[in-house]
């Protein structure tokens, strides 16, 4: 394993630019390429992406390897893959970060399995082992009812990051950098699948992994017109309507609006719980938050545990009140 | 369309956290007092996505489900829902594994049936959420991949699934055979019928051995891992929840407004 050396992360596109766990990975890999004394580079794969190259450097990387190519216009697990094993194989590092997005928790395992090596998905913590300078990868398990530390005995050590977990540095556009092209040598003919369509889910208003404010309903909340109640205190915060599961299962709110592991995962100032019991798995979607409230009917339940201040009572009583009080409060 | 559904017995996941606890010594999950065992659910949804194809094409459906100490009542739940066989990979080599054993004991059966269109997944299993036994399932058979699956439609012996994405979603095709992990939007598993339940009391599951799937067991469970697990633990809480009191819901609403207010969160 000697010939493996460095840490790169892949670096996804959004709207032209880095996206923000793309620049999150690299404020991560940073750190751990200096504690083990080697480079950092980003792999960015895709169509019309060069642009991408020094802005990655400016965010940390010593190496931009890039791999432009129509055939990678959209993600496709076959092709993707293919071109990460080529990569893998000329780069050899040591650790291989992706985000844990729709992209990486399909990429990672696959490149994985190719490579023989093993991935760890959604981690929150990274670090170097100063003995066995291997990566200590902790990540919930149990739907976050715990967590666990992991090694992989084979490298490169593949694993995705989930969104908000590391901060990027702050962008110096005089670092300099070496961008390296590398040819995708892709078989159109190996690509089993075809993208017919994407659709992009609308969204009103501020979109949940950047609102400030979050208010958020569980199966107690018990319709679509419910939900509109914590859409006008929203509305009023100018912040975003969040969910757990149940209410995304029932459409009563469009899919997107599901925070938790296998959601979005956000990390608001304030984060309003309502009717919502605070299962592990909604809470490692929002334990990042800097203040819960939560309104329960339930004295026990979970969200009790989690949140800073609570009010134990119908919903349907107290959010009226809550947001009446607040617009006389703001407004005063 | 014959269809292979993979699933798991799982500590109950919606049993209360608080009922949650591990044996740091051996780095183990002790079961919870008096909760029962469930199917995954992610694996439930898996059967699910199977179902929904057999009732518009018919079919087969086996399911598979790979560990030790598995009960009889909860694995045979995928018959009770429809599925029309269950293998049961029952062996101590098999405990222990992490995706890459797992995933390499799976592969070996299907390989062993043989006949397949579509092998179904969930998305991860809800006690390790590795999330990579499917792909790494695809991966060893050589098969094409979707994972995050909302929605499939069969036409023309084409599937044509739709992926759950950040943004929304998007729609592949492909040709089959291939494998196929499915989201929780494809809707919630249909509960069983009371003729379900009597049939998959009659249906004895078919057991296998390594040996059956000629595996070695220096491949399989904990020798297999490609992974180590160092540590198991739960994160501390601070659990100090200021409750705000009031004489009526409404009343400690207002408060808790003012609260808010008070202490500049708002």
């Amino acid at each position: 394993m000697a010939e493996y050396k460095g840490v790169m992360i892949f670096g996804e596109a959004a709207e032209g630019k880095l996206a923000s766990i793309a620049t999150e990975l690299l404020g991560c890999g940073r750190k751990l390429a200096d504690d083990l004394g080697q480079e950092l580079s980003a792999v960015l794969v895709g169509s019309g992406i060069s642009n991408l190259a020094q802005e990655a450097i400016a965010f940390g990387a010593d190496k931009a390897y890039v791999v432009d190519n129509p055939l990678l216009k959209d993600y496709q697990t076959d092709s993707y893959v293919s071109v990460m094993e080529k990569v893998a194989g000329q780069v050899m590092p040591q650790v291989l970060l992706l985000g844990q997005t729709a992209i990486g928790r399909d990429l990672a395992p696959r490149l994985a399995f190719r490579l023989n090596t093993a991935a760890s998905l959604g981690c929150l913590e990274l670090a170097i082992d100063p003995q066995s300078k291997l990566l200590l990868q902790t990540k919930p398990v149990y739907g976050g009812n715990a967590q666990a530390v992991f090694t992989c005995q084979s490298y490169p050590q593949i694993v995705t990051v989930r969104a908000k977990a590391m901060a990027p540095l702050e962008p110096d556009k005089s670092r300099k950098g070496e961008v390296i092209t590398i040819d995708a040598g892709l078989d159109p003919s190996a690509i089993r699948t075809k993208v017919l369509e994407k659709v992009a889910e609308k969204v009103e208003g501020i979109r949940l992994e950047d609102a400030e404010v979050i208010v958020s309903g569980g199966r107690g909340i018990g319709s679509a017109e419910g939900f509109q109640q914590l859409e006008e205190l929203a509305r009023m915060l100018k912040g975003a309507v969040g969910a757990t599961r149940p209410p995304c299962d029932n459409e009563w709110v469009p899919a997107g609006a599901q925070i938790g592991l296998t959601g979005k995962i956000v990390a608001p100032d304030l984060y309003i719980a309502v009717a919502l019991s605070g299962s592990s798995q909604h809470m490692s979607g929002c334990s990042g938050s800097k203040t819960i409230v939560a309104i329960n009917k339930d004295p026990e339940a979970n969200i009790f545990r989690e949140a800073r201040f609570g009010v134990v009572g119908d919903w349907k009583k107290a959010l009226p009140a809550f947001t009446e009080k607040l617009k006389e409060l703001l407004a005063g | 369309m014959n269809m292979i559904v993979c699933i798991k017995q799982v500590t109950d996941p919606e049993a209360p956290p608080a009922s949650f606890k591990i044996d740091p010594s051996s780095n183990k999950v002790v079961p919870p007092a008096g909760v029962s065992p469930v199917i995954d659910p992610y694996a439930e949804y898996a059967v699910e996505a199977a179902l929904k194809l057999k009732d518009a094409l018919g079919g087969k459906i086996t399911a598979i489900s790979l560990g030790t100490n598995q009960l009889r009542d909860i694995v045979k739940k995928p018959l009770a829902m429809g599925a029309d066989e269950l293998i049961l990979l029952e062996d101590e080599s098999f405990d222990g594994g992490d995706s890459w054993s797992t995933a390499y004991a799976l592969a070996m059966t299907i390989k062993k049936l043989g006949e397949y269109d579509i092998i179904f997944c969930g998305r991860e299993a809800s006690d390790w959420n590795a999330g990579q036994v499917g792909s790494g399932i695809a991966e060893i058979l050589g098969l094409p991949s979707i994972t995050l699956a909302k929605k499939i439609d069969i036409t023309d012996g084409k599937a044509r699934v739709e992926r759950v994405t950040d943004e929304g979603y998007e729609v592949i095709e492909l040709s089959l055979p291939a494998l196929i992990t499915v989201s929780n939007e494809i809707g919630e598993p249909r509960y069983p019928t009371i003729k379900g339940i009597m049939a998959a009391k009659k249906k004895e599951p078919i057991i296998w051995k390594p040996a059956d799937i000629g595996v070695e067991a220096s491949q399989l469970g904990a020798a297999g891992r490609h992974t180590k697990l160092l540590k198991l633990f739960q994160p501390a809480r601070e659990g100090k929840c200021e409750i705000i009191e009031g004489e009526s819901p409404e009343e400690a609403a207002a408060s808790l407004a003012l609260k808010l207010r008070e202490s500049k969160i708002l």
